[in-house]
């Protein structure tokens, strides 16, 4: 399971176009991809819609009259409890918690890795082991351990601290993924470098950073999905002044009070929804071997 | 850096084994405190905190088994507990079947693949929280799928599984399958292009149907990817949290309670801590339970998992 490429198609080939077997064939795929774009094409109608055209029913039809009211008004009215200053103030946060993030955990994971798979210590192996069973370890257990723990160094609340979260629990797969990558590094490169008189950092900077950039790619990809669709975390370990989009969004469309603007909340979901889906959009065959690599441990 | 210069003095002691490969270590702290510290330490301090009464701090009066003993005479608990059994099982099965027959179309050589790869993987990049919001509103019985079929003429069409307490558990199953089958179907489609083309060679001269070969040769075939497959899910499964909050909230009534919130409820709304560890230690257990099975089988018995 360690080469996960998606080559071209295998298999016997056709004979004929519109044989039955490929009618089926078709038929199924078309059918399920309908069930897959659904949400997405009722998500996107009925944000440009108006109320009262959503009102009159059928949440399929395409829009009357295209509105982008619903958009700005997600963007920069919605309102939270006494807040009304609209999804962009989580977005904001988002940023500044992905950002940190990102850095944090790509950088020491990576260090971790390059340790891991060329400079083994006595123990390193058993850290390791431990990290990757504290993956499947449910987040509820460790949850009120880490409130201790922020609370006592003074990030209890603050974007710090969930950065530090994200970092800790982004660890495991990401050090899997740079010491498999790593490890896939011919030895004979580093036994010559350590020759030559390299140290650990050198090593490290001169001639795997280099090498490694498609994995840095991938881990990235992985973070900034994961990181942006974190919900558990932020709404645990933040306060409402630093919620992350997701639990802002959650806030506005299930918020009890006042009359429930459809339009609005799917423009809210969408732009939620927005970052991750660029991300996946742009990058292509390298998310597919993020989650891919993400998935099979070990 | 262990690459010195020849010892400088003959005196000077042989260099402890504990400053050999030195940057390594340093740079390996972070990793070393996360496995050490929170992955072990948390997991032990909150199972060994579930003995006690801790209410809203959490205190070292150990009551024995009591919170257990409440918890399992809780009916939201039990409550939680079904319907993750329900939820779980059902999206085992269908995740598997699902996911491994959107592969198996999609690696009969077919026109479009990428397009149709694209559009099955997509919802996975999105967050539980957009697939439970955009789900509650499909399933909106005054405005969604429900009202559309009735405009049509169908006047008596009633799908409202999100309203319901008997079938709300299906509502989140549509929306969870729709969320995780992408995934699957992309490990089991590199699975079945690891196999090669030699055995369907062999299948066809023995004139096997192409169902057939599925079934009876490639299936078995790929047992390692299924039991990756199968992990992976039911580690979602446990995981199960914030689709509930987005698209039912718990509700209607505990209709859709699932062990996660009931965690993070006792924790952090009801402030009875030591309920709240005592669930996620059975949450824990519940993982030990399908983890040591799969390393054993992975592993082959050598090390524990």
């Amino acid at each position: 399971m360690a080469d996960i490429t998606m080559t071209g198609p295998r298999g016997p080939k056709p004979k004929k176009v519109f044989s039955r077997a490929n009618i089926f064939l078709y038929g199924t795929l078309i059918m399920v991809s309908m069930y897959y774009l659904l949400p997405l094409y009722v998500m996107v109608v009925t944000s440009l819609k108006g109320m009262p055209e959503i009102r009159m029913g059928n949440v399929f039809g395409p829009p009357m009259e295209i509105t982008f009211e619903p958009w700005v008004k997600a963007w920069s009215q919605a309102c939270t409890g006494i807040n009304c200053d609209g999804l962009s103030r989580g977005f904001g946060n988002s940023v500044r918690i992905l950002i940190p993030s990102l850095l944090l955990s790509v950088t020491i994971a990576s260090i971790n890795g390059y340790a891991l798979s060329n400079w083994k210590f006595k123990g390193s192996e058993v850290f390791f082991t431990i990290l990757i069973i504290g993956a499947f370890i449910p987040y509820q257990t460790m949850l009120y351990p880490i409130v201790i723990l922020l609370r006592e160094i003074g990030l209890m609340g603050s974007i710090g601290g969930l950065v530090l979260v994200h970092t800790i629990f982004g660890m495991p797969i990401l050090t899997l993924l740079f010491r498999n990558y790593f490890a896939s590094i011919p030895e004979e490169l580093f036994k010559a470098a350590r020759v030559d008189g390299a140290g650990f950092w050198q090593i490290y900077f001169q001639i795997m950073l280099p090498m490694a950039l498609p994995i840095f790619v991938v881990a990235i990809i992985l973070q900034v999905t994961g990181i942006w669709n974190d919900f558990l975390f932020g709404v645990i370990y933040t306060k409402p002044s630093t919620y992350p989009m997701t639990v802002q969004l959650n806030n506005i469309v299930n918020s009890v009070q006042g009359i429930k603007e459809y339009n609005v909340n799917m423009a809210a979901t969408l732009l939620t929804g927005l970052v991750p889906l660029i991300i996946y959009f742009a990058s292509g065959k390298l998310f597919v071997r993020g989650i891919a690599a993400g998935a099979v441990k070990g | 850096m262990t690459v010195a210069s020849d010892p400088p003095l003959r005196t000077a002691k042989r260099p402890s084994r504990l400053f050999k490969n030195l940057m390594a270590k340093i740079a390996s702290i972070p990793m070393i405190l996360t496995a050490l510290v929170v992955f072990v330490g948390g997991t032990t301090w909150t199972v060994v905190y579930s003995f006690t009464g801790s209410r809203m701090l959490p205190k070292t009066n150990w009551v024995g088994l009591d919170q257990y003993e409440r918890l399992w005479n809780s009916d939201r608990w039990i409550i939680s507990i079904k319907n993750l059994g329900i939820y779980g099982g059902c999206s085992m099965i269908l995740t598997l079947v699902l996911g491994f027959c959107l592969a198996a179309c999609l690696d009969r050589k077919i026109r479009f693949e990428s397009a149709f790869r694209t559009i099955f993987l997509y919802p996975f990049a999105l967050s539980f929280v957009v697939t439970g919001l955009a789900w509650q509103w499909i399933l909106n019985p005054e405005f969604g799928l429900q009202s559309v079929v009735r405009g049509w003429g169908w006047e008596t069409f009633t799908f409202n599984p999100i309203n319901d307490p008997d079938t709300v558990i299906f509502g989140l199953l549509i929306a969870g399958l729709w969320q995780g089958t992408g995934l699957i179907m992309c490990i089991m489609l590199a699975g079945l292009r690891g196999i090669d083309d030699d055995i369907w060679n062999a299948a066809k001269v023995d004139g096997i149907g192409t169902v057939k070969t599925y079934v009876v040769v490639i299936i078995p075939m790929m047992r390692p990817v299924f039991i990756t497959a199968l992990v992976l899910i039911a580690s979602g499964i446990i995981k199960l949290y914030d689709l509930v909050v987005a698209q039912t909230g718990g509700g209607p009534g505990l209709a859709s309670e699932v062990p996660a919130k009931y965690v993070i409820e006792f924790m952090f709304r009801a402030q009875n801590l030591g309920q709240g560890f005592a669930a996620s230690t059975m949450m824990l257990l519940s993982v030990v339970i399908i983890l040591i099975p799969w390393a054993y089988l992975e592993f082959g018995g050598r090390k524990n998992g």
